[in-house]
């Protein structure tokens, strides 16, 4: 009969080296980015318009797109996916309705982004004529990141101790009065995560705005909410693939502020939840 | 005078029976001590008082309940806890200051003139006999202060909002002796003003403080009666039994 | 007045609560409304498995077949290579690895899980694509293959957080009493621990997978554009998410090529529902 502890260690190996080929490509993927696209970073590159077809100058409205879709969506996602959060938290009662919320909101977080670009294509777009604009853009991202508010929200919400809820009830206080005062204030940290999270999915998603928003090449910035405008996601997919003989390290450049970008969303979040839970007096 | 009148009252969750056919009467200005062992009934029944019952989604009752010639279920439940505050049996502080813990219930009922809030906070905590300790720290946090002391603040929270009735949820299992000895005291003073129901584990601390004494058990009210007369001389052998802790 | 503004605030956040109901209901219609017209044009049985999909021709052959084919290859694959890796990287994490480098593996991983997939299928297209094409002598890198082992690492951090969640919800006295019976850290883990979190497990690779079936851009970089019928894993294919972002620039609203992206839609929408609704029924299983 085998050795149990030689087996042992030959399995640990084995998990060990499966953790490593997770690990050490997405390290390698960080690096490579980097190495290849901080030489494309200065001040022009950022602030810059694109010229010559965008084999030159910079991706300003790119960045000032992005930043607009991605404000606009928080906009439409946060208070619904807050109230909604507060729903289930604070309302639900445990029937088929709530079964059913719940099981909404699983699969609104599974539809994948480019069917949700064709829902935002026939409902904004065409249903509602708002063209392909930054409003049909904003709100077809916000409907994508609804689940991931909802969902850190009401943790956050669940996270605040069942006590409180009832010394406030029995002081007199009403059911809203408990969550405006007590409940809510003592889950900001969590929604706060939850919101950069949402924010930081919405920055990098393509496929919902290609048909609802994005342009190809447009050399100035957009005017208003109705306007087409430029996205850091699409501008990286086009110089990649459509635009032939851009410089490398522009593509990089590209790459790297959009990286830079989520992960540095991503990273907020992770602070802001881990300094919440050091804080946490009860 | 009768403060609440109690007629029948049955009260079932999920499976469990928890409460059997409980009539009795708890009078105005009196302390009500209720005893018995684990599971018999008794926080149950004190929290039917204040409808925190209602909170729970599988919580059956029937039989009523008429606080001051009214029943409970027609009383608006914000306005009944305000008549009939409670406090628990850990100290639970909310996460604000001294000061805005015991301001919390006022606030939440529309008092909002800082001056009057100040005057309200500093009676109450007078009638908790926490004044003088917290007097120059008002702003601090609650957690700040020991568990005795955060149980007297969760005594001068109920005070602010003036209930009629005060319900004591085992308030000492968590304190020692001497911050016991204080609550009790609390409680006795507050008598004169106040209608007071107190659940508790501890039988001697009920044949200290109480005036009548209820003895439940499994559900059931075994025995209710002036509390001298109960721990001299109690009618049923289970209540008998009770005290003596030969059972518990 | 303040009875009346709670109770108006009371209904909006009702309201709010049944929002994602409304929505994914309104999704599902919109494909419908946009989706079904296909069906005027050619029959579900002929659209489902016809065999060639040239929507611009004259008259449009839409046979989506080479397209749920260029799915399920690269999916397969993907879920070949994440599967046991995934699995086996949640159960070193959870069991194994020390407490202090716990945390920065789960922090790699959300990192992993937080880069955006038009990135790495940039970084697929100039690292991954030419290895594949050198090491396999290839006319061109652009295949099933890339796709499925850069999805592959896309699935891979879903996996791995849900498993390991898994795992770490196996009472402890499962594992305490393992081992008092003298069993080995491995013997305990392959023999209480894995059936023990099994449904978790089977739920986090079916989220896995369901991510990968539905990704559209690093695909659309990596695996080529042949919306032909593959041989095998080393040709360029086409999956059912890249014809959508590919072809819906050049289909005029209201054409039958659009209608006919639209029914993909709906296919993929279908396909992503019964994977999440069956994985949410594994997640909540007890054993």
């Amino acid at each position: 009969m085998r050795d149990p502890y030689r087996t042992q260690r030959i399995a640990f190996l084995l998990l060990l080296l499966a953790t490593l080929l997770i690990v050490i490509p997405v390290g390698m993927i960080v690096v490579i980015i980097v190495q290849k696209g901080l030489p494309a970073i200065n001040w022009q590159f950022l602030l810059d318009m694109p010229r010559q077809g965008m084999r030159a100058g910079g991706i300003f409205p790119a960045i000032i797109g992005t930043i607009y879709l991605v404000s606009g969506a928080i906009i439409f996602a946060l208070p619904i996916g807050l109230l909604a959060a507060i729903y289930l938290s604070e309302y639900s009662k445990d029937n088929l309705l709530t079964r059913l919320i719940k099981l909404a909101i699983v699969n609104l977080a599974g539809v994948p982004s480019v069917v949700y670009g064709l829902f935002g294509l026939a409902l904004f777009v065409v249903f509602f004529k708002f063209g392909a604009s930054i409003l049909s853009g904003s709100l077809t991202l916000g409907i994508m990141i609804l689940p991931v508010i909802i969902t850190t929200s009401r943790e956050a919400l669940e996270s605040v101790p069942y006590s409180f809820r009832e010394v406030s009830l029995s002081l007199g206080a009403s059911k809203w009065q408990t969550i405006r005062h007590i409940v809510l204030p003592n889950a900001i940290p969590g929604i706060l995560t939850g919101t950069i999270l949402g924010l930081g999915r919405a920055a990098g998603e393509t496929a919902p705005i290609l048909f609802t928003v994005a342009a190809f090449y447009l050399p100035r910035l957009p005017d208003s909410i109705f306007d087409q405008a430029m996205a850091l996601p699409y501008h990286l997919y086009v110089i990649s693939t459509q635009v032939p003989n851009v410089d490398e390290k522009i593509r990089y450049g590209t790459a790297l502020v959009l990286l830079a970008l989520v992960l540095f969303m991503n990273l907020v979040a992770i602070i802001i939840r881990y300094k919440f839970r050091k804080k946490k007096k009860w | 005078m009768v403060k609440f009148d109690i007629k029948d009252l049955d009260i079932r969750f999920a499976s469990a029976h928890a409460l059997k056919q409980v009539s009795m009467e708890i009078r105005s200005n009196e302390i009500l001590s209720v005893i018995g062992p684990s599971n018999s009934g008794k926080t149950t029944f004190l929290r039917i008082l204040n409808r925190l019952n209602d909170l729970n989604q599988n919580f059956k009752m029937s039989g009523t309940v008429k606080l001051d010639g009214k029943d409970i279920k027609t009383i608006d439940p914000e306005l009944l806890r305000k008549k009939v505050g409670m406090v628990f049996a850990l100290p639970l502080p909310l996460p604000l200051s001294i000061f805005d813990n015991v301001a919390y219930g006022v606030r939440m009922h529309g008092m909002k003139n800082r001056k009057a809030l100040a005057g309200l906070v500093e009676g109450s905590l007078k009638e908790a006999y926490l004044w003088e300790e917290v007097k120059d720290r008002l702003n601090e946090s609650a957690f700040k202060l020991s568990g005795g002391q955060q149980q007297r603040l969760c005594i001068a929270r109920t005070l602010a909002v003036e209930p009629e009735v005060i319900l004591f949820d085992e308030p000492c299992s968590g304190l020692d002796p001497i911050s016991t000895a204080k609550v009790e005291d609390a409680m006795v003073k507050l008598k004169e003003k106040y209608t007071i129901v107190l659940v508790t584990n501890n039988v001697k601390q009920a044949a200290r403080v109480g005036d009548m004494t209820a003895f439940f058990l499994s559900g059931e009210l075994i025995e209710l009666d002036k509390t001298d007369k109960i721990f001299t001389a109690p009618h049923d052998k289970r209540t008998d039994g009770y005290i003596r802790g030969k059972f518990g | 007045m303040r009875k009346f503004k709670e109770f108006i605030i009371e209904k909006l956040i009702l309201l709010c609560g049944l929002a994602s109901i409304f929505f994914v209901l309104l999704i599902f219609l919109f494909l419908l409304k946009e989706g079904l017209a296909v069906f005027n044009i050619v029959g579900p049985f002929k659209f489902l498995f016809g065999k060639s999909w040239y929507p611009i021709s004259e008259p449009p052959q839409l046979g989506i077949l080479p397209l749920i084919l260029g799915s399920l290859l690269v999916t397969a694959g993907a879920a070949v290579i994440s599967i046991p890796i995934g699995v086996g990287c949640a159960i070193y994490i959870a069991e194994i690895a020390p407490l202090k480098i716990k945390e920065t593996l789960k922090a790699g991983i959300e990192l992993l899980a937080a880069i955006p997939s038009v990135v790495l299928g940039f970084i697929g297209m100039v690292t991954l694509v030419p290895l594949v094409k050198t090491v396999f002598h290839l006319p061109t890198g652009l295949t099933a293959l890339s796709g499925s082992i850069m999805l592959a690492f896309m699935a891979m951090p879903t996996i791995v957080s849900i498993a390991e969640d898994a795992l770490y919800s196996v009472p402890k006295s499962y594992k305490e009493g393992a081992l008092a019976l003298g069993a080995t850290h491995w013997q305990t883990i392959w023999r209480v621990l894995l059936p023990a979190a099994s449904s978790g497990i089977v739920a986090a690779i079916m989220l896995g997978i369901g991510r990968v079936i539905g990704e559209t851009m690093a695909v659309m970089m990596i695996t080529g554009n042949a919306a032909v019928m593959p041989k095998s894993i080393l040709v360029p294919v086409r999956t059912l998410t890249a014809t959508i972002a590919a072809e819906m620039g050049e289909a005029v609203v209201g054409a039958e090529h659009y209608f006919a992206l639209f029914a993909i839609g709906i296919v993929l929408f279908v396909i992503s529902f019964a994977i999440n609704v069956t994985a949410d029924l594994f997640l909540h299983k007890r054993q």
